[in-house]
């Protein structure tokens, strides 16, 4: 037990140290990301559940959201009527400017209760089998933060969809509509064919927004540090530990603890992001950045 | 035989066709679909939220568990407070990067920054309240307001230099050219005549970040903390409206919940009026910089 550490003297000096990360990974090593047991009270402390909570709630978030937000970005920039587009943007990238507190809100009083009464069941009846959807149905849990990652992140997909669609030369459109061509074939072999580096940008960039996402997540993933196959089950992410332990965390290898799952969180995201930056660049290269439509 | 092939032909088109509607159908429900929950959070904010809006809602502050009444008066000027810290940290070295990164940055050093500046835009916001608790907190040895604008200070800078950065860029060579060929020095050239005329577009920038971090709450829970009572020391802990509605929204008390929703309707609110000005001085501000 490091006692409190903003009392002693020295405790400045110590706390630095703490925050560094130092002494835990001189203590804990890289067993840290792969054991569960996470128990502030005996100062145990596995990061294993967190990891899982948090690429399990990414992951599924991706896999609801990457589908809808490319049809959108077709939609957008291939199909809708010209007037049309300018406010369909303007109205997805909305989705973007609203707070996560807010999300967090709504899942809690209109999107979990949905999940309760109507979703689940109706998963649990045709799904079951599979595992996934086992259990009794929360409505709180890993399901609830996957759909309301998903609601998130789609904005941002569909934003480097849209711009990385716009790149793609319009001469290629009209090759292939010439060779006789529907539209969907065109937009097939013509656009998303040439765009599907930065469309992979665009997935990748939104999993890094769901990776560290935080306070929607905490307040509908039911925060508790287990490993469980259904997504009925309630779980904890790497975000949402710190958000709920990090102001109260008592002893210096409590807290250096939580400051290094946010080191892993922040490494994570870091490589996540180069790589959609380099993968979007790839496609939009030699075009002004300009696209804000 | 030349029937049959014109029949098989047909069918051949018929088939492409149905996946050609197939696909616009698909297309335009997806764009339902995302839509859906967009009107969703909209409409039950204003339904709940309004209901619970009331003058001592924007007058009050909170008042002890179970009695009824009280408002988040406090946490709205809180949140004023911490965010007219995060302009002021934040906006001048935005700004000034961006700055630096049109007029000045030549070849590798430049697109580091640029590089990292996206980068940092990307680094999720619970992970830059972890480093103002290291800068701030640590060395102060409590919560404050300061350390909460540090935090949304760090995540403003990167929009800022990006849009100023741009916006810039947009201002023809010529102008500046002119501007040489009065005489005048570069720096000169910089600050009257080329921000001058991005004025505008830098503005729009700043207002995207500003709207970002107006409802983020994450780098807040143990940088800001929160407070019950009306604060206006900067290094005091002090409450703010994300934090308040994150608090009341969790907890078990209904009127808590009530107050939680007309909480974040006062937010969005704000948030949206910021984003349409945006949206608005962005308009004009094309017309500016390209004249």
């Amino acid at each position: 037990m490091g006692g409190p550490h903003l009392s002693v003297r020295y405790a400045g000096v110590r706390t630095d140290r703490a925050v560094l990360g130092m002494p835990d990974r001189l203590r804990v090593d890289w067993k840290f990301f792969f054991q569960t047991d996470w128990d502030p009270v005996n100062e145990q402390f596995g990061a294993l559940s967190f990891v899982y909570g948090t690429i399990v709630s990414s992951l599924l978030a991706l896999l609801i959201a990457v589908p809808l937000a490319v049809g959108v970005a077709v939609f957008i920039t291939e199909m809708s009527p010209q007037w049309l587009r300018t406010p369909l943007s303007f109205t997805t990238e909305l989705l973007a400017a609203i707070p996560s507190v807010i999300y967090g809100l709504w899942a809690i009083f209109v999107l979990v209760p949905l999940l309760r009464r109507s979703v689940q069941p109706w998963l649990a009846r045709y799904l079951g089998w599979t595992g996934l959807f086992a259990g009794p149905p929360y409505g709180i849990g890993m399901l609830a933060a996957g759909v309301i990652l998903a609601i998130m992140i789609i904005p941002i997909i569909s934003s480097i969809t849209r711009e990385v669609m716009t790149a793609v030369p319009q001469q290629q459109r009209e090759a292939v509509l010439a060779l006789g061509a529907t539209r969907w074939e065109m937009i097939r072999m013509g656009v998303l064919r040439n765009a599907r580096a930065g469309i992979l940008g665009g997935g990748i960039l939104g999993l890094g927004r769901a990776l560290g996402e935080t306070m929607a997540v905490t307040m509908v993933i039911g925060n508790r540090a287990e490993i469980a196959k259904s997504l009925f089950a309630p779980g904890y992410t790497m975000a949402s530990v710190i958000a709920n332990e990090f102001s109260e965390a008592t002893g210096d290898l409590y807290l250096s603890s939580l400051v290094q799952v946010g080191l892993a969180l922040f490494l994570v995201t870091i490589v996540v992001n180069v790589l959609a930056q380099l993968l979007v660049w790839s496609v939009t290269r030699g075009i002004p950045a300009r696209s804000r439509a | 035989m030349a029937t049959q092939a014109d029949r098989a032909d047909l069918r051949v088109s018929l088939r492409r066709r149905g996946i050609d509607l197939l696909s616009t159908l698909a297309a335009g429900g997806a764009v339902v679909l995302v839509l859906l929950p967009l009107c969703a959070v909209f409409g039950y904010l204003i339904y709940s939220g309004i209901g619970s809006l009331n003058w001592a809602f924007l007058t009050q502050t909170p008042k002890p568990v179970g009695e009824a009444g009280g408002g988040m008066a406090n946490a709205i000027a809180g949140s004023v407070l911490i965010l007219l810290i995060a302009s002021i940290l934040g906006v001048p070295v935005g700004i000034g990067a961006g700055i630096y990164l049109a007029e000045y940055a030549r070849g590798r050093f430049g697109d580091i920054i640029r590089f990292t500046a996206d980068i940092l835009n990307g680094v999720p916001s619970i992970v830059i309240g972890i480093v103002a608790y290291g800068i701030v907190v640590l060395r102060q040895r409590h919560f404050s307001a300061l350390a909460g604008g540090v935090a949304l200070a760090i995540m403003m800078v990167p929009t800022i230099t990006r849009a100023t950065e741009e916006m810039l860029l947009l201002v023809p060579t010529t102008v500046r050219e002119a501007a040489y060929g009065l005489g005048v020095s570069r720096w000169r050239t910089t600050l009257s005549i080329t921000l001058r005329t991005a004025t505008s577009g830098v503005i729009t920038g700043v207002m995207l970040a500003f709207a970002r971090i107006a409802g983020e709450t994450a780098p807040l829970l143990f940088t800001a903390f929160g407070n019950t009572y009306w604060n206006w020391n900067v290094n005091q802990p002090t409450a703010a409206l994300p934090l308040q509605i994150f608090v009341y929204a969790i907890s078990p008390f209904d009127e808590w919940h009530r107050q939680a929703w007309a909480g974040a309707l006062v937010l969005i609110v704000l948030i949206v009026i910021s984003v349409s000005a945006v949206r608005i001085a962005a308009g004009r501000g094309m017309l500016k910089g390209t004249s």
